[in-house]
């Protein structure tokens, strides 16, 4: 039994690791910001959500005892991923893409880093 | 008269609760001590924050969010399955990346700001920016021949069902 959680653990640890490495690999081997952003906030997800499952079942199988850190570890790079990877963008496109780059909206207003509303109604109610 | 009061304390019920959870998963030990100190976590944070978050958001259908998270993080193993063929097997040259406009039919900003993660979190797409008026979405796929299809794909399979529990 031990043995058998054991060869579960370190097979989810080689690949959540092969996947982080990737995820750096991309890093390195990709040519432009926007494509270099795909490589860590993917495949890293994998990579830490591997080793993160892999300590529960280590702590549940080793320890006697349920750890629930890692479920929450899982739930903050959910949020936290996302928002990074979007902030990174935006720097990214102020500092060096021109509106002109992007395809336009079919609305009334342009990309919000490039453009303002003015003043009138606000289409989100923030009252 | 009660349910005013009752609203300036818990301005946000579920946040409240949710804090309350947090809180005892992050000290993995549940006593009457850390649920009191977890309820005292729970109405000052949502207190403080009041004045950024004035709404309630409103989630038409709990149970279906629960559907939507299992999808959401099947789609995270295929996207990163996915991200590691394109990193490993095509050359930068044959990488077709494209910018996509996705135009919204959501309203709450909840509910654009989850599928704007949902976006980032899944196969080789990242959104960059937000209309000014929160028309459209812009997003940035890696690698893609039919940038139309991706549009679709993301109208369909996220928007949809985040406006099921949404609206």
């Amino acid at each position: 039994m031990e043995l058998f959680a054991e060869i579960i653990v370190s097979f989810i640890l080689v690949v959540g690791g092969s996947f982080c490495l990737l995820g750096s690999f991309g890093l390195i081997k990709l040519d432009d910001t926007m494509r270099r952003l795909h490589a860590p906030t993917k495949a890293s997800t994998l990579g830490v959500g591997g080793v993160l499952i892999a300590s529960m079942i280590y702590f549940a199988a080793f320890a006697d005892r349920i750890s629930f850190h890692e479920l929450l570890i899982t739930a903050f790079i959910f949020i936290t991923a996302p928002i990074t990877a979007n902030f990174v963008a935006k720097a990214h496109m102020h500092r060096d893409v021109k509106e002109r780059d992007l395809p336009p909206t079919t609305g009334k207003y342009g990309w919000a880093g490039y453009d303002e509303i003015g003043d009138g109604p606000q289409p989100i109610d923030t009252k | 008269m009660i349910k005013r009061i009752l609203l300036r304390v818990f301005p946000h019920p579920q946040l409240t609760a949710f804090l309350l959870l947090i809180w005892l998963l992050l000290v993995n030990n549940v006593t009457v001590g850390n649920v009191i100190l977890g309820l005292i976590i729970g109405v000052a944070i949502p207190g403080i924050t009041q004045p950024f978050w004035p709404n309630q958001p409103r989630i038409a259908r709990p149970f279906k969010a629960v559907s939507y998270i299992l999808l959401v993080i099947w789609d995270i193993c295929v996207a990163n399955v996915t991200v590691a063929r394109i990193i490993l097997f095509k050359s930068n040259a044959n990488t077709h990346s494209h910018w996509i406009v996705v135009p919204l039919d959501l309203r709450s900003p909840e509910a654009i700001t989850i599928l704007a993660g949902t976006i980032t979190m899944t196969p080789g797409t990242v959104t960059a920016m937000l209309a000014a008026d929160a028309s459209h979405l812009l997003v940035h796929c890696l690698d893609t021949d039919d940038p139309d299809a991706v549009r679709d794909e993301i109208k369909h399979r996220y928007e949809r069902r985040l406006k099921e529990i949404f609206e």
